[in-house]
């Protein structure tokens, strides 16, 4: 098992708790490269995308795990992710954090906005 | 001329307080009953109200459509190219308010949807009524009484769901082919942008058979894959973000159904030394050609966010361009002289400032803009960003991560082998540009970069006629050509013997 490169900010694990309780089941991250998801993070229900060789697992947050296209990992070169939440409904297929939130990935710390 | 806000007394666009799917030539309220507040982002003040669908709406969506099917998938290609043509008339007919809804629930400016994105509809509207009445089936003599016929048919029902950046052009991109090779479509538009889509079928529903296709909006995870992974549809067709991508198309192999995806990109934009070779009519369409990386706010797949300039040029070069980004007037969308309007959404513009955050934090040099635009009046609350050049290098992420916005990674090149070496340093192979007056380094050039589409000389033309679709993880399939008809059909042979004598063999 390699190095937990993912965290995650109380709010999103707040988020997570709520989704799996909603739902009855888990569910899973895949980073967005970009376009009109905007470098989102994609949530899943566990098991929904098939995850392939070509990604990296970069850890798991309360048991839910989070993935990345090795492509983009490579080409980005970012060691940590935080996993947070932000106002505004998700893009494309991707699960809501919550009313009118969604899921968004940072850099730690210093990216994090001061609000 | 400034137009007026849709929904106000003065405006040219009507808006409902309210609207509703439209499914069978009818407007259907959503089954659950619910509604989501569809917003301006000039203003970040609601426009109307859309439908907030449910998978129920896509089954309806999809009856509706496969009630419809065999009628329109018989009718001749003569009744279906009259279709797309009134279409196509109508639309034309009512640009200037497409035009307006567009600017207003999008934010880009309405200079740009009244020059391309509706007048490039309607074109393509035509060329593909046009397409199906010049396609002809092939027959083969396989021997002197045996003949292969091949006949197109069409796919049956297909699933189409698309972006918000062009909400409309991407809707006529999707529905005229599909719709001239005889399917029905079920069209879900992209959540921040549902609304012109609506107005485009209010604008049509008169001249189109019920059914044929039917919009249904609403959030993605509740009925994107209530419609991607319905076992009722023939196709899906997808313009979006890689992640998505690979799910549609995973889905589609579970239903063992073709897909296309055009996904995303980070095109290059490369200008040799000899664009300043004289400082003329071209020189000036070359820097022209550099600042369309703030074409409809830079939210494009293609859009030239990696500009690469030789190196002996750069700092002439940068400095004229540098004065024209600064000229850019950013306001009001509905101000035929604004050519900046605000980013979609909230969500876009927040990211869009943590990349340039990212790109000081990597060492990028600001060279213009980088921050959110300070904006008065209504349009205090907008999502406006400045146009930002960025120069750095290409391995820092701003020149590896698409971020969809109106910022421009800026580096420089020594030769052609380098531009090309960077030019395809990159996940991405959707669109690129070269600019010289070298006619055999252009062609040169254009064949060994990895993308599906080279303007040359030129960029954001997007003419019906010139096929459009990524290499790479940029996508699979192709769109804007006639070709598409062979992505929306099946092929039908007939094999055919015309001999009396049996084979013999038992």
């Amino acid at each position: 098992m390699s190095e937990q490169r993912i965290t995650a900010t109380p709010a999103a694990r707040q988020a997570i708790a709520r989704l799996r309780a909603e739902r009855g089941s888990g569910v899973m991250f895949v980073q967005s490269g970009g376009c009109c998801a905007g470098s989102t993070p994609m949530c899943y229900a566990e098991g929904e995308f098939v995850i392939g060789d070509i990604d990296v697992l970069l850890g798991s947050i309360d048991s839910s795990p989070f993935y990345i296209d090795r492509r983009l990992d490579e080409a980005w070169h970012q060691e940590q992710f935080v996993l947070d939440v932000a106002d505004g409904e998700p893009e494309d297929f991707s699960l809501a954090a919550g009313d009118n939130l969604h899921f968004v990935t940072r850099q730690p710390p210093c990216a994090v906005p001061a609000d | 001329m400034k137009y007026s806000a849709p929904g106000t007394p003065a405006s040219i666009v009507e808006v409902a307080p309210r609207y509703e799917n439209f499914i069978g030539g009818k407007w259907l309220a959503p089954t659950q009953g619910k509604y989501r507040v569809d917003l301006s982002p000039a203003t970040a003040k609601p426009i109307t109200e859309v439908a907030d669908s449910t998978p129920e709406d896509v089954e309806l969506a999809l009856d509706a459509a496969h009630a419809a099917k065999d009628g329109w998938g018989e009718a001749s290609a003569t009744q279906r190219a009259e279709v797309l043509n009134a279409i196509a008339d109508v639309i034309e007919k009512n640009k200037e308010s497409l035009a307006v809804a567009e600017s207003w629930e999008n934010g880009k400016p309405v200079r740009e949807t009244l020059a391309a994105d509706i007048p490039l509809m309607v074109d393509h509207f035509r060329y593909f009524a046009a397409a199906a009445r010049a396609e002809e089936g092939r027959s083969t003599e396989i021997e002197k009484d045996l003949i292969a016929y091949h006949f197109r048919e069409p796919l049956g029902v297909v699933g189409q769901i698309i972006p918000f950046n062009f909400p409309l052009l991407m809707a006529a991109w999707k529905l005229a082919p599909a719709l001239a090779a005889g399917n029905c479509s079920v069209l879900k538009p992209a959540s921040p942008t549902p609304w012109s889509v609506l107005k485009l079928m209010e604008t049509i529903e008169d001249v189109l058979p019920p059914g044929v296709i039917n919009v249904v909006t609403g959030p993605g995870a509740e009925i994107g894959k209530a419609l991607a992974a319905n076992t009722r549809i023939a196709k899906v067709s997808f313009t979006g973000e890689t992640v998505t991508g690979r799910l549609i198309m995973q889905y589609a192999a579970q239903n063992l159904i073709p897909s296309t995806v055009e996904l995303g990109g980070k095109s290059p934009n490369i200008f040799f030394s000899d664009v300043m070779a004289h400082d003329d009519e071209f020189f000036d369409k070359a820097i022209e050609g550099l600042v369309l990386f703030a074409f409809n706010k830079g939210e494009v797949c293609t859009a030239p966010s990696r500009a690469l300039i030789q190196a002996d040029i750069y700092e002439e070069f940068m400095a004229r361009c540098l004065a024209r980004i600064a000229a850019i007037r950013q306001g009001n969308p509905l101000d035929t002289d604004t050519q900046m309007g605000p980013q979609v959404s909230k969500q876009q513009i927040e990211k869009i400032s943590s990349y340039v955050d990212i790109g000081r934090n990597e060492g990028a040099e600001v060279l213009i803009g980088g921050s959110r635009a300070k904006m008065e009046g209504e349009f205090a609350d907008g999502y406006y960003f400045q146009p930002t050049v960025l120069k750095g290098e290409n391995k820092m992420r701003v020149f590896q991560e698409e971020i969809f916005g109106p910022v421009l990674a800026v580096t420089t090149f020594a030769d052609d082998e380098e531009a090309l070496a960077i030019a395809n340093d990159t996940l991405y192979g959707l669109g690129a540009g070269v600019w010289t007056r070298d006619g055999t380094r252009a062609y040169k050039m254009g064949r060994k970069i990895k993308a599906g589409r080279v303007w040359t000389n030129c960029y954001h033309q997007y003419p019906a006629g010139a096929a459009f679709g990524g290499y790479k993880i940029s996508g699979i399939g192709r769109e804007n050509h006639r070709m598409m008809l062979d992505h929306y059909s099946q092929t039908k042979n007939l094999l055919v013997s015309y001999s009396t004598k049996p084979l013999g063999l038992f």
